[in-house]
């Protein structure tokens, strides 16, 4: 229990964190915003590659492969589209 | 090894912070790719070389073929971003989900004492989040995309928001029986039952929602696959996780407000109001005359203007006519006028949809102005150019209560000295409202597709129309 207590801490200080930070975001950018945190929140991608590489059943392991290349595809296409679209914003 | 995994996932939260702060300037912008791209690769590292990690070979073809996919993903031409946004959020709803139920079978056989009742609710949680912001947010893309068999209109029917919530209730009342009995041996047709559940309220939930909610329902999607990730975190005990997946929420939360202030609208109403619902003609009988410009009239006027502000809405986007607006804007600004673009927070399919494509299409950004910054100036603005926004811009919605328009902001067109709006037909807009703008003394229409009618006014300044 004691863990999770931690861990709620944790998510309480990031949403405010979140809060702070994204309030303070360009509101020029709020399309490239969504795929950046889009990309960083396929972190989950940590959680999937535990699930596909250790030696679990094989069942277990094709639902982790599979999550793992859906994370995988939101972090590849993610920050690559977002450094795309941030290249175009230009002053003048 | 723990500790190598430890410190790699706090370097990665700590980045992961400096990229959103860096996206509070697009000069710094472009660093927080780079930073997000650093903590992503530091906590793939990190759990890879794992010692329980051994089945590598899978890993390797896995991240491989989101390679091969996502690679594809990122060059989709601008206009189709709000749809490969949606596609995201489904990519990221279903790892989530598949995750969880991993999880849960790979505990309920050999580990049962790893389900604490607090586990098994986040687990509920992750899944349930996970797996209806995977069919939610694919419905959301085939809508942006104008798939086939995907409905564009809102689909409704009587006892909608009932069957909607009985589904919901449903699989959150399975969820608690699960956490009370997690390891009963009818405990994993609970648990693939809540899974279908979710599955179907996804679909549900989208259907009745048309395409002017769209800048809402994409960051509200966003928010609940940001959450579904915390989930995962609580499931997994990943302070890393939580973190991410809280950063991630808390944008779409964010975004989700801002949508639904600019729309004068709450949550609830966008998920549960069918904005588009077909609304009684009003007043079909009185609509006044619309008149007519021509082009080269139309070209005459911006010329003798000393502002210009354009007023760019969904239909630029479908006519793909950001590039004909530049050359416009290279034109009157060469003629010494100065030219503002009037960018509404719902314009387009997604949140800052207007301002990725005029960048697209080298408008430098400091030509953007919100809303809130242009209004106090249209009263001095000589011309007004509607470039296919239609709801944003119509007057009824500061008094007309009977419109689902009613209440919120616009942008002032109407008190520029001029309007002129581009529009494709003579049907009223996406609500079914006729838009009184058209219709004022000191307004002129231009029909036809805004890409075309950019390229003849365009062709006026150039070559001989106008010296």
């Amino acid at each position: 229990m004691n863990d999770f207590s931690s861990v709620l801490f944790v998510f309480v200080l990031a949403t405010f964190i979140g809060l702070g930070v994204i309030r303070r975001v360009s509101r020029l950018l709020y399309t490239p915003l969504m795929s950046l945190t889009n990309a960083i929140s396929a972190i989950a991608v940590v959680g999937s590659i535990v699930v596909t590489g250790a030696d679990h059943p094989l069942t277990i392991r094709i639902l982790g492969a599979v999550a793992l290349f859906a994370s995988m595809t939101n972090i590849v296409s993610g920050f690559m589209i977002t450094d795309r679209m941030l290249k175009m914003f230009k002053k003048q | 090894m723990h500790l190598i995994g430890e410190l790699a996932a706090i370097l990665a939260t700590a980045l992961f912070i400096f990229a959103l702060h860096w996206m509070g300037d697009p000069k710094t912008a472009r660093r927080g790719v780079f930073a997000g791209v650093t903590g992503m690769t530091v906590a793939i590292l990190a759990t890879w070389i794992q010692p329980e990690i051994v089945h590598h070979a899978w890993i390797f073809l896995a991240i491989i073929a989101g390679f091969a996919v996502g690679i594809p993903l990122s060059r989709v031409p601008l206009t189709a971003v709000p749809q490969r946004t949606a596609l995201s959020h489904a990519f990221g709803g279903l790892a989530a989900g598949l995750v969880g139920t991993a999880e849960y079978f790979l505990w309920v056989g050999e580990h049962s004492a790893q389900l604490t009742p607090f586990r098994m609710g986040a687990l509920v949680v992750e899944v349930i989040l996970g797996f209806l912001t995977f069919t939610g947010s694919l419905m959301a893309a085939g809508k942006l995309q104008e798939v086939r068999w995907i409905p564009q209109r809102p689909v409704t029917y009587p006892g909608q928001n009932f069957v909607n919530l009985g589904v919901l209730g449903l699989a959150a009342a399975l969820g608690v029986v699960l956490v009370l009995h997690p390891t009963a041996a009818w405990s994993g047709q609970v648990f693939i039952a809540i899974a279908a559940l979710a599955l179907i309220f996804g679909v549900l939930l989208i259907i009745p929602i048309g395409g002017a909610d769209m800048p809402t329902v994409i960051s509200i999607l966003n928010a609940y696959a940001g959450l579904a990730a915390v989930a995962m975190g609580f499931v997994l005990d990943s302070k890393l996780l939580v973190t991410a997946g809280a950063l991630d929420g808390s944008s779409g939360l964010i975004l989700s407000i801002i949508m639904c202030k600019a729309m004068n609208r709450s949550f609830t109403n966008v998920l549960f109001g069918a904005f588009g619902k077909a609304q009684p003609a009003v007043a079909a009988g009185e609509q006044k005359e619309w008149k007519q410009e021509s082009v080269e009239g139309a070209a005459q006027l911006l010329e003798q203007a000393r502002s210009v502000v354009i007023i760019p809405g969904y239909g630029m986007a479908v006519a793909q006519a950001q590039h004909k607006v530049r050359e416009l804007y290279d034109a009157l600004t060469k003629r010494g006028v100065t030219v503002k673009f009037a960018i509404h927070p719902v314009a387009g399919r997604m949140p800052g949809h207007m301002n990725v494509l005029l960048a697209e299409a080298n408008i430098p950004y400091s030509a953007l102005v919100e809303m809130d910054e242009i209004n106090p100036e249209m009263p001095q603005c000589d011309v007004a150019l509607v470039l296919g926004a239609n709801d944003v811009v119509n007057p009824a919605a500061r008094y007309a209560k009977s419109t689902p328009i009613y209440g919120m902001p616009i942008i002032d067109a109407d008190k520029a000295k001029t309007v002129l709006a581009v529009k494709r037909s003579k049907n009223p807009g996406f609500a079914g409202i006729d838009n009184e703008l058209y219709s004022l003394d000191n307004t002129w229409m231009l029909f036809g597709d805004a890409k075309a009618v950019l390229g003849d006014l365009v062709k006026q300044f150039g070559s001989g129309g106008i010296h």
